[in-house]
């Protein structure tokens, strides 16, 4: 700010830059989509700590190489191997590392909500423009796409790789686009959950446990009821039981329509008409976590 | 933007007979006032409805009845365009602990649409002016409770508003930092030409800080008035004499002398060391200060003090409700 000391100045001297006199601004105000996109932004360089301190960036930092070395160790393989084919489809790498993505968003999803509402930061936002619907739109954009970046990442390096070792660009390419198809739902849809819990407990610890609790007993459960289903031969169940966690959730939507193999017991996905239940669930899913972190910020207000 | 200066825009607050209802409570209830530009104070004890009215001067809740304007907007419709000529300061705190001020500051005002490099160069004008300076930089978890109010001062200014609705700016500060809250939150208004309403339920440091105070008192509007006419209505002179071999008492000589001219004084109400030999009298002019001035001359008694007693607005309160009709009366 050293252009608007007068040049007699003399500097460092405190006292007297506090009498330079106040200055208005007339500047533009950018106004409420600004502020939305600001807000965006900022959230989403913060689910990576960026902007943040070192000891916040090394968490996300740390599940992002998680995420992607398996990918390149995969790749590498392939490629020294002569392959025609990755050993792990695209579809099926988000399921497998699904716990990395389950405590990515337990990590992020508290850092993203939980502080405004701890330390009532929220009432600030909201003497703004900006409106309860922006800052939930802002947070909610910010760390889907945070996870978009997680788990398309690796994704991205498979392609890389598949090309490099010439595996048939129009097969890859496919299977590519359906595998992001997956992991942009699979991310709105963590998200909005992780958003829906962190929102409910502002206490950053809880947040987490309750996320990763969430995530892992749903998960947990879901799959021994799969397990017990078909080794009791009742197959039909299988799918219908899937529809209760999350990650069986995008597994179905993925196995019935973006050309995925399911990772139930004995790979038992749901058929046309139950993934398209699936898929209904999954978008409902998403809209009700996003009903609800709209009616719980009209509750926190000013 | 441009800064009011319409004639028919020189009430920047507006309400009219706004009641706002819960449905156990009712916050308030029909108040109608008008506040001008300056520094305006909002007195009440808590719970009289003063963050009620300010969430509804913001636009962020619907009122039950009646209708509010801010700076010429309906708060009913007009809520985002108040919201971006109007600065807020809560009364809770409601700072992250892990970032700097200047961080924070920054952050805030892109909130409120100030494009990136403006937002940096006002952040760090504001900060100075609410004076916060190397410390800027440091995490906001290790500052003192003053520092923490500073830093919710500049997050209210930083985007230049028109208007600040500060909430309890001097709670929790000690007798110095209150007073350099309260001289701060002066130059808002002097200085930055920032109108500026703001609450307390502590009277005294209004009359000092305001040009007009308004006080509700269970969502109703007690008195509003400007803090001269609130002080100054009746003018209570103190004097003090001293004695002379003539007059060994001299306190009691004046005030024998000043009853035969028709004067009646009274003893200084209070226990305070020396409150016997003070007289308080009422002023009723010019001509009673020529008398008392006179009658002591002619005492051939000493004069120590002749000073104005302004009465401090807690006597809204403290009076008997008669009082109290009577002074809402008078506010109109």
């Amino acid at each position: 700010m050293a252009v608007e000391h007068p040049p007699a100045m003399p500097a460092g001297d405190q006292t007297r830059i506090h009498d330079i006199g106040y200055r208005g601004y007339d500047g533009p105000r950018l106004g409420r989509s600004y502020a939305r996109r600001s807000l965006y932004s900022q959230s989403l360089r913060g689910a990576y700590g960026l902007g943040r301190s070192v000891k916040s960036k090394v968490l996300p930092m740390l599940l992002f190489a998680v995420m992607c070395i398996p990918a390149a160790i995969m790749v590498a393989v392939a490629v020294a191997t002569k392959a025609h084919e990755l050993p792990v489809p695209y579809t099926r790498y988000a399921i497998i590392m699904q716990a990395v993505i389950s405590l990515y968003v337990a990590s992020q999803a508290p850092q993203a909500v939980s502080r405004d509402l701890r330390f009532k930061t929220v009432p600030l936002y909201f003497s703004r423009p900006i409106e309860t619907a922006d800052y939930v739109r802002a947070k909610f954009a910010a760390l889907a796409s945070a996870l978009f970046v997680l788990t398309a990442a690796p994704l991205l390096v498979m392609y890389v790789g598949a090309l490099l070792s010439k595996m048939g660009f129009a097969h890859q390419t496919e299977e590519f686009a359906q595998g992001l198809v997956s992991v942009a739902l699979l991310s709105l849809l963590f998200a909005g959950i992780g958003l829906v819990i962190a929102a409910v407990t502002p206490r950053r610890g809880f947040g987490i446990a309750a996320v990763i609790a969430v995530m892992t007993i749903s998960y947990g459960a879901v799959s021994t009821l799969q397990a017990i289903a078909y080794t009791q031969d009742s197959n039909s169940a299988v799918p219908w039981i899937g529809l209760f966690s999350p990650i069986t959730l995008i597994d179905g939507v993925q196995s019935a329509f973006l050309g995925g193999s399911s990772a139930f017991p004995g790979g038992i996905g749901p058929s046309g008409g139950e993934g398209a239940l699936y898929v209904v669930a999954a978008l409902g899913l998403i809209a009700a976590c996003y009903g609800l972190l709209i009616r719980r910020y009209q509750k926190v207000g000013l | 933007m441009v800064r009011i200066t319409t004639v028919d825009a020189v009430t920047v607050i507006a309400t009219e007979s706004l009641s706002k209802r819960f449905p156990r409570v009712t916050a308030l209830d029909r108040l109608s006032v008008d506040i001008g530009p300056g520094v305006t104070g909002l007195v009440g004890a808590n719970g009289a409805g003063k963050s009620t009215l300010i969430k509804i001067l913001l636009g962020l809740s619907p009122a039950s009845e009646g209708r509010a304007e801010v700076l010429g907007l309906d708060v009913a419709t007009k809520g985002a365009a108040i919201r971006e000529r109007v600065g807020y300061m809560p009364e809770h705190d409601c700072l992250p602990p892990d970032v700097s001020a200047t961080e924070f500051v920054v952050h805030m005002a892109r909130m409120s649409g100030l494009p990136p490099t403006a937002a940096r160069e006002r952040t760090a004008d504001t900060l100075r002016h609410v004076g916060l300076y190397e410390e800027r930089y440091r995490p906001i978890g290790g500052y003192s409770t003053g520092m923490k109010q500073r830093v919710k001062l500049a997050q209210a200014l930083v985007h230049d508003p028109q208007l600040v609705f500060l909430d309890e700016p001097t709670n929790g500060l000690d007798p110095v930092g209150r007073d350099e809250m309260l001289g701060l939150i002066r130059r808002i208004h002097t200085d930055f030409g920032i109108s500026v309403l703001v609450t307390s339920h502590l009277l005294g440091e209004l009359e000092r800080t305001c040009d007009h105070v308004v006080v509700v008192d269970g969502g109703k509007l007690l008195r509003s008035s400007s803090t001269t006419d609130f002080t100054q209505t009746t003018t209570t002179l103190a004097i003090e004499v001293t004695d002379s071999d003539a007059h060994p008492d001299g306190t009691r000589a004046v005030r024998e002398a000043l009853l035969a001219r028709g004067l009646e004084t009274h003893g200084e109400a209070g226990g305070l060391p020396g409150a016997g030999h003070i007289l308080l009298l009422t002023a009723t002019g010019e001509e009673t200060y020529d008398r008392v001035r006179d009658v002591v001359a002619d005492l051939g008694l000493g004069l120590v003090r002749m000073e104005q007693r302004r009465h401090h607005i807690s006597e809204v309160f403290t009076g008997t409700d008669e009082q109290r009709k009577e002074a809402v009366g008078h506010g109109g």
